[in-house]
């Protein structure tokens, strides 16, 4: 590579790691907190974690237990 | 996976000698030119302060990564398993078969859900009539259901109006959208019919309108092939984020083009990502055995899911729809079932005859379909034992 693509590659590169440095960032135990309480608050409605019904899942065959 | 790199030559006139040569783009006051070698190296050595040089500008960035490492560390207090270790454990995992799809005469690549939850769309290496290419690599279902997109070896991704008119050819209602110059290996709608979003092995990812097929951004940043992409959840604005054999991730700004956050924690490429459901996190799936979850707000890898005894690359990933589980689909023909929170597996599937490689959830959770190189799709859910 010569250096006039690398000079321009990596003025860019210094300018696009300045944005990234001045991310605001929070805490991994805030950020993991909410993850958690995010999967608490849905997994009611997560039938592939608890289930569904027999009746309303639509990829069941309808199925009989007959006791006699 | 990538097997090709292809290097794209430009020859023409100069925009500063008008000589013919060969070209090279430059930024000059963030304007695109093309310029010979020559002249790139006279407005390089012109371009740079007089206290700049190569060397001073490397070891600035040198020292912004290190910044950058510092600052992620700093915040980084616990591990998300810890937080976790209070919640309860999942119990035994049961998903069964519901339906196993054969109709591809080859390799399925890739697949897609339509929003009524009903019908799927699939790809894959057919010698097909209507596509002019062999490896259709990836699809994807209009939010309204009324169309498709699909694109691969061609470089393009073409828009085909769905129709259940059997006297219609579809093949002839086909509108190229986007054109790349190497294989497009995924598509994807925005919210709308109106745009879509394309990740090519030329290495950037492009938005483009449908109807007029006009760029109306594109995303430079990735130093190889991008393999993966996927969008925001709407709620949370118009990001996206890619993956590639280049090992990183990178979190996109839809309008102005510009990478918002990136991610160089794999071994390997990336061959799969995926948003959380809230949409503050991102799930990624490997070559390196690995699938990792990557927090946007603490802007770091905040889990690794993987064992010893995994030591074939994760193809494809997704959430259920709580974002507890992870499913991903390996090279080793089997679908491993991860905790997200506590960073355990919960159940390995067994099944596929082949490669695993797509995996997507269901839009309302309730089941998930995989397709794999076995020229199968299977839909499965979790069986509950019931009393009917």
């Amino acid at each position: 590579m010569s250096s006039g693509a690398s000079a321009n590659a990596l003025q860019r590169l210094v300018e696009q790691l300045k944005l990234e440095a001045a991310v605001e960032r929070i805490k991994v135990s805030q950020a993991a907190a909410e993850l958690q309480q995010y999967c608490m608050q849905n997994a009611c409605k997560d039938a592939l974690l608890v289930g569904v019904p027999a009746g309303s899942n639509p990829f069941r065959e309808p199925r009989s237990c007959a006791l006699l | 996976m990538c097997d090709q790199t292809f290097l794209v030559n430009v020859f023409g006139s100069c925009d500063k000698c008008f000589k013919q040569r060969a070209l090279r783009p430059v930024f000059k006051k963030s304007q695109q030119l093309s310029y010979c070698s020559t002249c790139a190296e006279i407005m390089a050595t012109e371009g740079l302060h007089e206290n700049e040089t190569l060397a001073s500008l490397k070891s600035e960035a040198e020292s912004l990564k290190g910044k950058l490492e510092e600052e992620r560390a700093k915040l980084h207090d616990v591990e998300l398993h810890q937080v976790a270790e209070r919640v309860e454990a999942l119990g035994q995992f049961v998903m069964k078969t519901r339906r196993t799809l054969k109709g591809h005469g080859n390799k399925v690549l890739c697949m897609d859900w339509c929003k009524d939850k009903r019908r799927i769309v699939s790809s894959s290496q057919e010698h097909a009539v209507t596509m002019p290419c062999t490896w259709v690599m990836a699809c994807a279902y209009a939010p309204s259901g009324c169309a498709i997109a699909c694109g691969g070896l061609d470089n393009k991704c073409s828009v085909y109006p769905l129709t259940f008119d059997k006297n219609e050819n579809m093949a002839a209602k086909k509108k190229s959208v986007a054109m790349h110059t190497n294989y497009l290996s995924a598509c994807s709608f925005t919210n709308s019919d109106m745009q879509i979003l394309t990740a090519s092995g030329d290495g950037t990812c492009a938005l483009w309108d449908v109807e007029s097929g006009q760029l109306l951004q594109s995303f430079h940043g990735h130093g190889a092939d991008v393999l993966c992409l996927d969008l925001a959840p709407s709620e949370t604005g118009n990001t996206f984020v890619s993956g590639g054999c280049d090992k990183k991730a990178m979190v996109w700004d839809m309008r102005s083009g510009q990478c918002v956050q990136a991610f160089e924690t794999h071994e390997s490429d990336i061959n799969s990502v995926r948003y959380y459901p809230s949409g503050d996190a991102f799930a990624s799936g490997s070559d390196d055995a690995t699938c990792r979850l990557y927090d946007l707000r603490a802007d770091r890898e905040v889990a690794i899911y993987s064992k010893e005894s995994i030591i074939f690359g994760a193809s494809s990933v997704d959430f259920s729809l709580s974002g507890r589980l992870l499913f991903a689909g390996y090279n080793d023909y089997t679908i491993n079932v991860w905790d997200v929170l506590k960073g355990s597996r919960v159940s390995i599937l067994f099944g596929h005859e082949n490669r695993v490689s797509t995996l997507r959830v269901s839009p309302d959770g309730t089941a998930f379909c995989s397709g794999s190189w076995d020229h199968t799709l299977r839909v499965r859910d979790a069986f509950l034992f019931s009393c009917v």
